[in-house]
């Protein structure tokens, strides 16, 4: 079982090779968005390089629940309900979502994954292997 | 001008491994407008080359159902410039193919100097209007002239033949084919 540095090395290497940055901005707190550029065909890359790295299996929408942000069930004028943000909580409690629901516009989601973020995501597949 | 930046497959193992080979002639037009008087391959074209390459490659696996449409390029360094007379080999290995798109890796070799290492991203389409651009003749032509039946393998080792859905759409038969 890899301990948490083992864990955020690793994600840092996929992070690095997936999206062109330097291993000194990958940080706990950088926002995969925001602050690391990431774009939407760059969560396959990492969630396949995490699949490698961890031997682990990401089904799709585990990560990032683009099925609830695309919902007209959870989304109403650009927002995510008050339900959406249940199924968020319940669907990702690697996430602190605590910001995202003060304003849940759904547009400044995608800006909230942080490294952080993805190595509780990972210390959970990880543990439930 | 056609767009081909290969000119024929050496090896093509289905789902796993594909080789080209691009030869520089000095009769291509941009070469000489390029840089001009420095006449070298551009190296937006060698990743065009190893995109088709692999792009064959995912697309044979998925037996060509999918619109397959180069995403990302995550990586490309090159170490040295090819000239015209240079034969490239461009070795594409897939590093995985998913529902929504695939990545492969490859090398671009000039004789036994490492030229390029290249990563590519594909993603698969669902646009319906896209059906025009993806049509099985045209993938059926491109195998053809490239060579790659000629020197394909299925992922068992039998020959590669094209899918049925292939020959299907162009009005032929796997028997036919066989002759």
């Amino acid at each position: 079982m890899p301990t948490k540095d083992e864990i955020f090395e690793k994600i840092q290497v996929a992070l690095v090779d997936a999206l062109g940055v330097d291993d000194d901005e990958v940080t706990p707190e950088a926002t995969l968005v925001g602050d690391l550029g990431a774009e939407s065909i760059d969560f396959l890359d990492i969630v396949f390089r995490l699949e490698k790295s961890f031997d682990i299996k990401i089904p799709r929408g585990e990560l990032f629940p683009e099925d609830i942000l695309t919902s007209s069930e959870y989304v109403q004028d650009g927002k995510v309900t008050e339900d959406g943000l249940a199924e968020l909580r319940n669907r990702m409690p690697f996430a602190d979502l605590d910001d995202f629901a003060k304003n849940p516009v759904v547009q400044d989601f995608g800006n909230m994954l942080t490294v952080a973020d993805m190595c509780r995501f990972v210390e959970r597949k990880v543990e439930a292997t | 001008m056609r767009w081909y930046w290969i000119d024929r497959f050496l090896e093509f193992e289905s789902g796993r491994r594909a080789k080209a080979v691009k030869n520089v002639s000095l009769a291509e037009e941009h070469l000489h407008d390029h840089f001009p008087n420095y006449p070298i391959i551009p190296n937006s074209l060698v990743i065009e080359g190893i995109a088709q390459t692999g792009g064959l490659l995912v697309c044979e696996h998925n037996e060509f159902a999918e619109k397959v449409v180069l995403a990302k390029v995550p990586k490309a360094t090159f170490y040295c410039e090819a000239i015209p007379g240079d034969t490239l080999t461009y070795t594409t290995t897939v590093e995985y193919i998913k529902e929504d798109g695939a990545r492969i890796s490859a090398t671009s070799y000039k004789d036994d100097t490492l030229h390029a290492e290249v990563e590519i991203m594909f993603a698969h389409l669902s646009d319906p209007r896209l059906g025009a651009l993806f049509d099985p003749e045209s993938f059926l032509r491109m195998m053809c002239l490239l060579g790659a039946f000629d020197v394909g393998h299925a992922a068992d080792g039998s020959p590669l033949v094209p899918p049925p859905r292939l020959l299907q759409a162009v009005g032929a038969e796997e028997a036919d084919w066989q002759e």
